[in-house]
């Protein structure tokens, strides 16, 4: 135990490290954000209905972060890679990349909602649970689109394989997370929300779970 | 004959089904009326598709623990049979929604579950496609294979909880529920769903029996 997260720490800083050298990795991903935001301000305007506002909003999460996941596990060479086999247990590999897309795609929600909000206005009336919508559903994006960008990096690992793979396996996790911040845009009870909270954080708890059992056998070749 | 009594069997449990499904009094109840008559091809497929899916996400795991090849073989046939279940059960419930509902697809959670379902076992198949070798090919589609089962019961139970189903029986519409169905419906209705079920099976083993063949012949197993 000691052991698996001793190392995880250490595959995290990598990854921190390594990110902050290749900045362009980073940058392009902002750009890329940035750009949707733009494109969607540019065709819509002003959105008048709040549910359009939020539906757009978790598309546009859902895009940056199937295109920032999907190159987690590319970088990594063939020689890297039995460079680990000897060195770490299969579990911290998974751990360091789950922790480390769920800080990067945190950061690039938080400005994506920003920029959202400044040109297309922000209607959300309970901002506290909207974040807990959003961090809840950023986690339950990133967990499995690294197990599936895992899984697609076996394979011939081109982008579309990527998207089929993982945008239906998403979807209940996107709904659920749809419905909650539309309750905080309502500004509704809170007591109203608890019920999907509780939904979003098992099925984040199951997939995460699952995960670390599967990953070990993915590994291996 | 002793090894293949079941298959007798199946054939004239299906005989009696579109003999007594088709012929017999079926109870007049309200937007129903004959389109009841579907309840004995359509719901079945259903009952057919998650058995036949359950199997293959068993024989995925079983697969992951062995690496015998004959368990991967089993798995792909199980789900490649689900599929077309899955298809078949889509098809005979928008022939039956066209009627009742008068359009084909009207936003109703359990289609849209059920569609997102077969959208995830089609990337199963175009991943098994897109890699050459078979190890490989059989360990990650295995892994996939499992996540998918769980996305599966993710998506039955989460999207009907957003919306309220068209579905008889659900929402106040008048249903095949336990008090409405009359004794001889009942009859028809349970032979029809065994029946369908152990044809999936039979057409699965059959699959399976050729799949081993060729494995045989290129020295495989």
């Amino acid at each position: 135990m000691k052991q698996i997260l001793a190392e995880t720490g250490n595959l995290l800083w990598k990854e921190i490290k390594l990110e902050l050298r290749l900045k362009y990795a980073l940058n392009s991903l902002l750009l890329f954000t940035g750009s949707i935001v733009f494109i969607c301000y540019l065709t819509f305007i002003n959105i008048i209905d709040k549910h359009t506002w939020n539906t757009l909003f978790w598309i546009i999460l859902l895009f940056s972060a199937v295109n920032s996941i999907a190159k987690t596990f590319v970088q990594e060479g063939e020689s890297r890679n039995l460079y680990y086999y000897f060195q770490v247990k299969p579990i911290s590999i998974i751990l360091s990349k789950q922790l480390y897309n769920t800080a990067l795609l945190l950061v690039i929600s938080c400005l994506a909602l920003i920029l959202y909000s400044l040109v297309l206005g922000n209607p959300v009336e309970d901002i506290i649970l909207f974040c807990v919508a959003v961090i809840l559903g950023v986690i339950g994006l990133t967990i499995p689109l690294t197990m599936v960008s895992a899984i697609a990096s076996k394979a011939s690992n081109n982008p579309t394989l990527m998207a089929i793979l993982s945008f239906p396996i998403v979807i209940p996790v996107l709904m659920m997370s749809i419905k909650l911040s539309k309750i905080a845009i309502d500004g509704l009870d809170r007591s109203v929300a608890s019920d999907e909270i509780l939904t979003l954080i098992s099925l984040n708890a199951i997939v995460f779970v699952l995960s670390l059992i599967l990953y070990p056998y993915l590994w291996k070749s | 004959m002793r090894k293949s009594w079941w298959k007798y069997l199946t054939v004239s449990k299906l005989l009696y089904v579109i003999v007594a499904g088709l012929l017999f009094d079926a109870p007049r109840l309200n937007i129903l009326n004959e389109t009841i008559r579907a309840l004995h091809f359509h719901v079945p497929m259903w009952f057919g598709m998650v058995l036949l899916l359950l199997l293959s996400i068993i024989y995925a795991i079983k697969y992951l623990i062995s690496g015998n090849l004959k368990h991967d073989a089993m798995s792909v046939e199980f789900a490649n049979v689900g599929i077309v279940f899955g298809l078949l059960g889509i098809f005979t419930g928008m022939i039956w929604a066209t009627y009742t509902w008068n359009s084909p697809w009207s936003n109703d959670p359990k289609q849209n579950s059920a569609a997102i379902g077969l959208l995830i076992y089609f990337a199963y198949i175009i991943l098994r496609g897109s890699i050459e070798d078979k190890m490989t090919k059989a360990r990650v589609s295995s892994v996939y294979n499992v996540i998918a089962f769980f996305a599966l019961i993710a998506l039955l139970f989460i999207l009907p909880r957003l919306t309220d189903s068209l579905h008889p029986g659900n929402g106040g519409n008048p249903g095949f529920n336990a008090y409405d169905l009359d004794n001889e419906l009942r009859k028809v209705f349970y032979t029809a769903v065994l029946g369908w079920t152990m044809f999936g099976f039979w057409v699965a083993t059959l699959r399976i029996r050729l799949k081993f063949i060729e494995l045989k012949r290129n020295e495989y197993i």
